[in-house]
């Protein structure tokens, strides 16, 4: 008998092993792949436009969907589909537009609000939606134990603020009556023209409390009924499923009162952290929408597959704050130079690219129908003779300052485009400084820096949700920036119905604000995103509020 | 072994104590809070949360209550997730990572293995260089590369597999192949070094002297002696798998707990970190267990230790 030799039995066994490994992985890579096999596979989309179900790349994962606790843009989208205020916003324009009041009556001093609800608004749960709920609602909302992070938004109302801090305990006493089942009553702090379009905010839905209190008590943060099993709503959907950084599903309600109007079926909304992995998502089929497009790639798809991507201004503002104690930069002429020297057109060209509109003030265009005239520019010559004024003649003696950025690469590159500009431009050095996110907060609050970037959001379209961010002391300021003349003017724009002589008195604030520069404004965000053809109704706002009653899909025609 | 056993179950519990202590403290000593965001609120509603949250109190009294708390299992709500508690997200999110992590180690094993016996067989061959050279490439490449390349060669390009999601079977084949590379790659290193160092001794000469069928020679006198580097790398490996998955939990849309580990954070969710680590520090110090007693049975020397 010969054995086989030691290479015979060497390629047998290595043959063996091959095979056995090579067939268990074959089998376990069809098991895998699925029954479903190879052929060309419908899309989510697809499927989704033929069965009315809305996929959409939201974000990130939402904290939690109680109206009066929840406070980011993610949750805010998705309670839209789950809750309605008072009055809605339009989904074009965010106008305020009848909701659960059909209509109301303004008093003539603009103090007074009364709405009248609907009398088949209902919950999700059957039960009659009256002004009842609406004011328990708000008192729930504004009491203080709950720690509602936006309770300012009712601070309008008279006495809401008191009661709020604790200052006074009787709920009574706060400008909320009930007139009866159908009929709500608020009374103002002083006329605020824009208080219909703040009550559009998911501050002033209103939450169903039998519900609430069955899962715990009111004003506990962690109160389970917002999980899908417990919860009840008055939206035109309800929510079905809840499953953690997975998705989100709601279902569309039998008992919203304008349901028969209400075309979708389904809106899934996916918790995407990354905008990568959210454009992969929507190239495969899997959303309908993006919540942005990552900033590489918008050019890509202007270029290529224009029908694909829209992009539309917000009321949102990129600036620099300047720390106005720390000498030098507490020399108005200083900071003057410094706001001149940078040319904002470059980095919204090169840099940012996504259509950004350069900001030569704060207030974005087109406000709530406010448009700032004034406006400081951009002018070498002029920041050189300023910065020489303040005793540094082409830059000399200038001490070292920081600016600081929060991590991030795109708030990276305009830092370092500027500290350039400061350089070739006025011969300033400035050093950059990032820090993660939440150490930047605590050393902006601290004022821990010389500049420091920010952004600030509209809460609602009127110029006072960014011009009172500059008064003294306020809770954003964060410049150590005060002026008095400034403070009396937002202040007396707030006391006056008339919308003209409100807007003068911004006005006049803002061109102080713009001669003082304790901020320097940089450009007008703009949302780009990703959309596909079939989404109908679903409008990009100024707002980047998106109301869903009205949106459908339609199949396209060559995918029938 | 009982008592070996019981000893190191013994000593988990001071180092927990230790673990508990040092990131409660360091997690406070960073700068920024759970409820800081650019939008910051009044003085009246932060006292108003910090003290629903027991955060008004002195640091150490916050500590003592932790500790009581943990000593009856429960980790406390989360800050950032407040209709949750941090019981119920990694009760949610474990099984998930779990199973990718298994998936990921099926790769790993098998692919590594595959490679490093083959190409200790076959030393300085085509058959060495290649699944060496490809095992260094997935040494190289970082699962932020690996993870997009894979969805647009499988999912964009070829309509294999669905580009995102965990919701069906074909779902974890992405992912773990992506998570599952490194590893193999490192299995198949050091079971080819293994396998290598073990036929060159002298038993194996004897045994080939005696007449000894190769396989014999590979399955029952080489590989339980080459796997030992493999199987102490397994102890980390494990243990890489299910905390390291953050980027591939991301890139595919995966609900584990490899995110919460990392953003939790970022957001500064004090009981989320303390609730994660914990848990995690707890997962690693059994695998390390369950090696040393594999350990043991691999190498008879070790038992008289």
């Amino acid at each position: 008998m010969t054995r086989p030799t030691k290479t015979e039995q060497q390629k047998i066994l290595i043959e063996s092993i091959t095979r056995s490994f090579a067939m268990s992985f074959l089998v376990l890579f069809v098991l895998l792949l699925g029954i479903s096999g190879c052929t060309k596979r419908e899309t989510r989309v697809a499927v989704g436009n033929r069965e009315q179900t809305f996929h959409i790349g939201n974000g990130g994962e939402p904290s939690d969907l109680d109206p009066h606790t929840a406070i980011g843009e993610i949750e805010h989208d998705i309670m839209l589909a789950l809750f309605e205020g008072l009055v809605n916003g339009d989904p074009k324009t965010v106008d305020p537009i009848p909701g659960v009041a059909e209509r109301w009556d303004i008093s003539d001093d603009g103090l007074i609000y009364t709405f009248h609800l609907r009398k088949n608004a209902r919950w999700s749960n059957g039960d009659p939606l009256t002004a009842h709920d609406f004011y328990n609602s708000y008192q729930r909302a504004l009491m203080p134990s709950l720690g509602n992070q936006y309770s300012y938004m009712l601070f309008p109302v008279k006495n809401a603020e008191e009661f709020n801090t604790g200052k006074i305990s009787d709920f009574s006493q706060v400008g909320f009556k009930v007139l009866d089942d159908h009929t709500l009553r608020i009374i103002l702090q002083s006329p605020t023209p824009y208080f219909l379009s703040l009550i559009i905010h998911n501050s002033w839905y209103p939450v169903h409390l039998p519900t609430v209190e069955k899962f715990g008590k009111i004003d506990d943060r962690n109160n389970r009924w917002t999980r899908p099993q417990n919860f009840v709503g008055n939206g035109p959907f309800v929510l079905k499923e809840w499953k953690v950084n997975s998705h989100i599903l709601a279902e569309k309600s039998s008992t919203y009162w304008d349901a028969a109007k209400v075309k979708l079926n389904k809106i899934y909304f996916y918790p995407t952290e990354s905008s990568d992995t959210e454009e992969r998502m929507f190239r495969a089929g899997q959303i309908h929408t993006t919540r942005e497009c990552p900033q590489p790639k918008i050019q890509v798809y202007k270029a290529t597959k224009p029908h694909l991507i829209e992009t539309y201004p917000l009321l949102s503002t990129y600036y620099y704050r300047i720390n106005v104690t720390r000498p030098p930069l507490n020399d108005k002429r200083v900071r003057q130079a410094l706001t001149m020297a940078i040319d904002r057109k470059a980095i919204v060209e090169n840099i940012t690219r996504g259509g950004q509109i350069p900001a030569y003030n704060l207030t974005p265009p087109g406000t709530g129908g406010y448009n700032c005239e004034a406006a400081f520019s951009e002018n070498i010559d002029k920041a050189r003779k300023l910065l020489a004024e303040a005793g540094f003649p082409d830059g000399k003696n200038f001490p070292k300052f920081e600016l600081l950025f929060n991590t991030l690469e795109s708030h990276r590159a305009i830092a370092e485009a500027i500290q350039q500009m400061w350089m070739k431009n006025l011969n300033v050095e400035v050093t950059l400084r990032n820090e993660e996110w939440k150490v930047y907060l605590d050393s902006t609050h601290r004022m821990d820096y010389f500049i420091t970037r920010a952004g600030w959001g509209g809460d609602y379209a009127d110029p006072n949700t960014f011009l009172d961010l500059m008064m003294t002391g306020g809770g954003n300021n964060e410049t150590g920036w005060s002026n008095l003349e400034y403070d009396r003017l937002i202040k007396a724009a707030g006391a006056t119905r008339d919308q003209k002589q409100r807007f003068a008195a911004f006005q006049k604030a803002e061109a102080i604000l713009l001669d003082e520069v304790p901020i320097i404004p940089i450009y007008f965000y703009t949302r780009s995103r990703l959309i596909q053809p079939s989404v109908k109704g679903y409008y990009g706002n100024l707002l980047d509020q998106h109301s869903f009653q009205s949106v459908y899909l339609e199949p396209e025609p060559e995918a029938r | 072994m009982i008592r070996f056993i019981a000893r190191r179950i013994l000593e988990t519990i001071p180092v927990l104590l230790i673990i508990a202590t040092a990131t409660f403290f360091m997690m406070r000593a960073a700068p920024g809070g759970p409820f800081d965001a650019d939008k910051r609120m009044s003085k009246e509603v932060r006292a108003n949360i910090e003290k629903h949250y027991g955060l008004d109190k002195p640091l150490w009294r916050q500590y003592v209550s932790y500790l009581g708390n943990l000593v009856h299992g429960d980790l406390g709500p989360s800050f950032k997730y407040p209709n949750r508690s941090v019981n119920e997200l990694i009760a949610d999110a474990f099984p998930v990572s779990l199973e990718l992590g298994l998936w990921s180690l099926v790769v790993a094993v098998f692919f590594g293995l595959l490679a490093g016996l083959i190409a200790s067989l076959k030393q300085n061959t085509a058959l060495d260089y290649i699944p060496m050279s490809i095992a260094m490439l997935g040494i190289c490449v970082p699962t932020f590369v690996m993870g997009p390349l894979m969805i647009s060669s499988f999912a964009l390009n070829h309509d294999w597999f669905n580009a995102t999601g965990w919701f069906f079977p074909r779902d974890r084949i992405l992912p773990s192949l992506t998570l599952g590379a490194y590893y193999a790659a490192y299995i198949a290193r050091l079971s080819r070094a293994g396998m290598l160092e073990v036929l060159n001794q002298d038993f194996i000469r004897t045994a080939r002297a005696k007449g000894a069928s190769e396989s014999n020679i590979v399955v029952r006198h080489s590989l339980r002696i080459a796997l030992r580097p493999v199987v102490s790398f397994l102890g980390p490996a494990v243990a890489g798998l299910l905390t390291g998955s953050f980027i591939v939990e991301t890139i595919f849309q995966v609900p584990g707990l490899g995110r919460f580990f990392v953003t939790s954070a970022f957001n500064r969710d004090y009981t989320m970190v303390m609730g994660t680590v914990l848990f995690y520090a707890t997962l690693i110090i059994f695998l390390n267990l369950v090696v040393d007693i594999v350990q043991v049975w691999l190498n008879p020397k070790l038992r008289f230790e």
